[in-house]
């Protein structure tokens, strides 16, 4: 085995086009634990915990790009104004855990119980990859997160970051699970409103293969704010029936199963009430000026 | 590989399997016993340390990623003989029991304590939340805490 210590973008890629078969860790709070279990021995790893360019988060025409080599720690501190990836990187592990995960490693591990990944899917994000040979590509989460730690992450490709359009709203990461830390989430949901775009945008962790957007519920919300003309006046309150339907179809697009963690008709009804909890919070909160 | 930390502001340096973790290489190779090795999966917080600064779990760092940088454990939170006076709060308050979690425990609340010298109890809640114990119960912990937290900034 072999640890490869790179000290710029540029290095590590080359290391990478060298070496596709470089594992590469950052925080390792998930390659760790396989490596002191023996369940993973990989012939080389890469650390890009020390590459500078992958450790910022900058806001850039309209759109804003986080850096796959921040931490959790440092969202909470920095990104006050990202309120559901704030709230969803403050429900990752413990401050220990916080200090050192990244989003990189959600997006690599591609886990769907990732906190981080219904908040980037909400957000509509693309994530960012580059390699030696081919350069940069970008593409939405979705084909990126083919399936169950599966990824379109090329062998010699690293993950820079995600992208995503800036958008005015309210929204919020809730999830569930047996403490308020150190929990793999059971479920997990994000929701977020564009005002401008008039859309609701709802994303589920930890009920899929990967994680899902509840599309049919999302239009039923929109529309139904639509014919109320709660878009213009946000004082005016949709009924509980439309709520209800509106949790109904959440629960609706979960794919859930049986495990250790949870029963899929226990993960399915955790999304209805966190959807139901969701729209709840965002219409209240569009009666306030404070997102603005 | 050779790995050189500056572990409580000494320089070490010694051979590490490349897969090992910081706390392996902590333990077994330069014989710093105090950050215990439990969950080995960042569950129990047994094993927390400071890498430059930040509060890790050291058996999710591998030793080569502390390589150039610098480590403070348990060791190193009091440069004299005496306690710290977050070990002597958790002395006094009964927060030590079978004294497992203890290393990792003072060494989380230094962290606290440091950036929060008069936390609110949820505060301190959620800092320690990546510190499990199986005695006392926490409550007691919770008590040396706010022991710890006022005779410190009594002192200062």
């Amino acid at each position: 085995m072999e640890v490869l210590l790179p000290h710029s973008l540029d290095e590590a890629l080359a290391i990478k086009g060298d070496r596709p078969e470089a594992t590469p860790i950052a925080g390792g709070t998930d390659l760790m634990v396989d490596l002191n279990f023996g369940r993973r021995r990989p012939a080389a790893m890469v650390d890009v915990s020390r590459v500078p360019e992958l450790a910022s988060w900058r806001e850039e025409d309209g759109h804003v790009f986080l850096g796959a080599g921040l931490t959790y720690t440092t969202i909470v501190k920095e990104m006050p104004a990202f309120k559901p990836l704030v709230q969803a990187s403050r429900s990752v592990g413990s401050p220990q855990i916080r200090n050192r995960g990244t989003v990189g490693g959600n997006l690599g591990t591609a886990s769907p119980a990732g906190d981080a990944l219904p908040v980037l899917a909400a957000y509509d994000a693309e994530v960012v990859v580059r390699s030696r040979a081919r350069g940069e590509r970008a593409m939405p989460w979705h084909a990126f997160l083919t399936g169950p730690k599966k990824t379109a992450l090329a062998a010699d490709e690293l993950i820079l970051g995600a992208r995503w359009p800036r958008r005015r709203g309210p929204g919020s990461f809730s999830k569930i699970g047996t403490r308020n830390a150190m929990v793999i989430a059971v479920a997990g949901l994000c929701l977020v409103i564009d005002e401008d775009g008039h859309r609701v945008n709802v994303a589920l962790g930890s009920v899929g293969p990967t994680i899902l957007r509840a599309t049919e519920a999302e239009q039923q919300i929109a529309a139904a704010i639509q014919s109320t003309a709660a878009w213009e006046d946000p004082s005016v309150t949709l009924t509980d029936q439309v709520i209800d339907e509106f949790a109904e179809l959440v629960a609706a697009a979960a794919q859930p199963l049986d495990d250790v963690r949870g029963t899929a008709a226990y993960r399915r009804h955790g999304c209805r009430v966190l959807a139901r909890r969701a729209i709840t919070w965002a219409l209240n909160e569009r009666r306030l000026p404070a997102w603005l | 590989m050779v790995v050189r930390v500056k572990v409580n502001n000494e320089w070490r340096q010694a051979e590490a399997w490349p897969g090992a973790s910081l706390l392996t290489f902590l333990r077994e190779r330069l014989g710093l016993y105090g950050s215990k090795n439990a969950c080995e999966q960042g569950e129990c917080g047994s094993c927390s340390v400071w890498l430059d600064g930040a509060l890790v779990c050291s058996c999710l760092v591998l030793a080569a990623q502390a390589d150039e940088r610098e480590v403070r454990t348990i060791e190193g939170v009091t440069a004299s003989e005496r306690l710290h006076p977050i070990q002597e709060a958790f002395v006094e308050a009964g927060a030590v029991q079978c004294g497992f979690c203890t290393p990792g425990f003072v060494v989380a609340v230094a962290d606290l304590l440091q950036k929060d010298p008069d936390p609110s109890p949820a505060t301190v809640r959620e800092a320690l939340s990546g510190n499990l114990c199986r005695c006392t119960g926490y409550q007691k912990i919770l008590d040396a805490v706010s022991l710890a937290s006022t005779r410190m900034r009594g002192r200062t």
